[in-house]
């Protein structure tokens, strides 16, 4: 079942220099129990579509058209009473990337979530919020007894799977993760990705991971979006995207990176860098780094088609299905 | 193909503070065993890497090697001399030994330009006999790492570069002397994807060009295979395994370099995921276990003897070292 439903979201930010197109032109959806990874660049506007899907925007963020369709409702013109009581933690929910900084070194973990609990669903009393947390650190694999700690007493993997805990905290439909094992080492990164994996199973949470790493991606979704520039570029089940990469940016990426299973190869890059968001090249925003750009890239924005069974591809190249 | 630097033994001991009063009273002995006895050698032209988890004491073999920080005890020998002896004089052995840091956004002096970056090792070295010389020798490092016209970039500054960009004067920077061995520590991890192949790349031109050795430093075993000749696995300041990358890599020996390789995520949505991940999280390295230091999270503990001897690292045939009681009998 679709839960969440994106449609043609655009976000831009004000700044001194113009308009900051982050997210422009999004779309792509969400089923309960399945993961959708965002895989792009630094500065291409992952982060955006975490906090514009949250509708946690800073001052000089501005929605400018397009849906977010949540359990059936538009979530873009609600109201921020009604975002927070309906759809904040209790609907959607978000795992902040870096960890070590997410949570306050002042405070206990426990009151933490304690407050996180008593904001999105109100007449909780302390001791049910607490019952709730011992739950939570179990399921997360944290000592329940370690919940009166403070932050600076936690290690690293385990201010990675409190942060877990506080987002399952108001039992979500969905789960946002940004970066979900940066600045992690690799064992605990995969302790924490065989976590998400394990929680998205048993919790039937639909799940949105952002990272600029495929194997991320990989190791806990069953779809991916490559976003580039604030635009999908493709979107479709993760199999079909490895076995036949349609968009020449997916193409690169998938080149770029060293896999320690396959054959050792040259790396290929992808020449030159992610363009400005104030002022993105005309037509597909890929053309200047694309090997593959012809007369009509530099004029005509691709649109995304479907060129096969959930599998889509906004590239000149590619023909629709037929 | 002959050594160009060997290591024995080598090790730091990080002194921790107690605080005032407790200095007073007695000696300090409480140490951060960063580096524990750590044996290698690097060969002329070869790529050696130094793999684990951050606290495993990578950095610091680094830093140790290019005598940045002085050792606790251990010798480092490099073309005959060694690096620690008294009489040696650290100028003389860094023209010949550089490294590259892991963040571009930080290792470079944001008041210098590009030129005064890369000529500032040609003054101290006083390499050029002439004003020309030394403009030459930038305009050919910058040429080689692919930043052209240099004209371009003589006179930006670090903030106009990108990420990429920036390291790449890194590179150009340790490269400028001809040294003939570069520690490079996590080069590309601050990097994007797309760039990183882009400055791999270029780097191992350059590696082959010139006949650097390198000692490349990461966290990461899936880049480490893709680039390293040998490699050595580190755990809480002692090498746990060591050899040719293939072979790590594909017929590890160590539980600890087994576990490190399920760990890496693997770009392939049809790959068996790893259920077998281990537990925990590595000890702190102020009291680390006793025996062999990676009993306390290992998968196939054999008995008592993990526990209170420490395993030796040993060849057990083609170069292939393992310090483990299973292969240890």
């Amino acid at each position: 079942m679709t839960l969440m439903d994106v449609e043609d979201l655009r976000m831009y930010y004000r700044t001194s220099g113009g308009w900051v197109r982050a997210v422009d032109g999004l779309t792509f959806k969400v089923d309960s129990g399945r993961g959708l990874g965002v895989v792009g660049e630094s500065g291409c506007g992952k982060t955006s579509i975490a906090i514009t899907l949250m509708k946690i925007l800073p001052r000089n963020a501005k929605i400018f058209g397009g849906k977010i369709l949540f359990n059936g409702k538009d979530i873009v013109p609600m109201s921020e009473g009604e975002i927070r009581r309906d759809i904040r933690w209790s609907g959607i929910s978000l795992i902040f990337q870096g960890a070590m900084n997410a949570l306050n070194p002042v405070f206990r973990i426990e009151d933490q979530i304690v407050e996180a609990i008593k904001v999105h669903e109100s007449g909780v009393s302390k001791g049910e919020a607490k019952e709730r947390i011992a739950k939570l650190f179990e399921l997360v694999g944290v000592d329940p007894s370690r919940a009166s700690n403070y932050p600076h007493e936690f290690s690293g993997g385990m201010k990675q799977r409190a942060c877990i805990a506080m987002a399952l905290a108001c039992n979500p439909k969905m789960l946002i993760s940004d970066e979900p094992s940066t600045a992690l080492d690799v064992i605990i990164a995969a302790q924490i990705l065989k976590l998400l994996r394990e929680l998205k199973e048993r919790l039937n949470l639909a799940m949105i991971v952002i990272s600029h790493d495929l194997s991320i991606v990989t190791e806990t979704c069953e779809e991916a979006a490559i976003v580039y520039a604030g635009k999908v570029a493709e979107f479709g089940d993760i199999v079909q995207i490895f076995k036949d990469p349609l968009h020449p940016y997916t193409q690169g990426l998938l080149s770029a990176f060293p896999s320690i299973k396959a054959q050792r190869t040259r790396l290929i890059s992808i020449p030159g860098s992610p363009p400005d968001l104030t002022n993105p090249p005309r037509g597909c925003r890929f053309n200047p780094r694309c090997k593959y750009a012809m007369e009509i890239c530099r004029k005509k924005v691709p649109e995304l088609i479907e060129t096969e069974k959930d599998h889509y591809a906004a590239c000149h190249l590619v023909n629709p299905v037929s | 193909m002959d050594e160009l630097l060997k290591v024995e033994k080598l090790k730091k001991y990080f002194p921790v503070n107690l605080g005032f009063f407790r200095s007073l009273t007695g000696k300090n002995d409480i140490f951060v065993k960063a580096v524990d006895n750590v044996s290698f050698d690097i060969k002329r032209k070869e790529i050696f890497g130094l793999a684990g988890e951050s606290g495993s004491g990578k950095t610091t073999t680094g830093r140790l090697v290019l005598r940045l920080i002085e050792p606790t005890g251990g010798t480092a020998v490099f073309k005959g001399k060694n690096i620690f002896g008294l009489q040696t004089d650290p100028k003389i052995l860094r023209r010949q030994m550089q490294m590259i840091f892991q963040d571009p956004y930080e290792s470079l002096n944001p008041r210098f330009t590009v030129y005064d970056i890369i000529s500032e090792p040609l003054k101290i070295h006083k390499v050029c006999s002439s004003e020309k010389e030394l403009e030459d020798k930038v305009f050919n490092k910058l040429e080689e790492v692919k930043m052209t016209p240099p004209q371009q970039f003589l006179f930006r500054y670090p903030h106009e570069l990108s990420g990429g960009q920036r390291q790449r004067v890194a590179l150009a920077r340790s490269l400028v002397l001809d040294p003939e061995f570069v520690v490079a520590d996590e080069p590309v991890s601050m990097l994007d994807v797309s760039i990183r192949a882009e400055v791999l790349n270029l780097m191992f031109e350059l590696i082959q060009k010139h006949n650097v050795a390198f000692l490349y430093i990461t966290h990461d075993l899936a880049l480490a295979r893709h680039i390293c000749d040998r490699v050595g696995i580190m755990y809480l300041g002692k090498i746990v395994e060591m050899g040719e990358a293939e072979k790590i890599v594909y017929e590890p020996l160590h539980p600890y370099t087994k576990a490190l390789i399920l760990a890496v995520p693997v770009p392939d949505p049809t790959a068996k995921r790893s259920e077998a991940v281990i537990k925990g999280e590595i000890p702190s390295p102020i009291n680390p276990p006793a025996g062999c230091r990676f009993h306390t999270r290992c998968p196939s503990y054999i008995g008592d003897i993990c526990r209170t001897k420490e395993p030796e690292l040993v060849d057990i045939g083609g170069e292939h070292y393992v310090a483990c009681h299973l292969y240890n009998k």
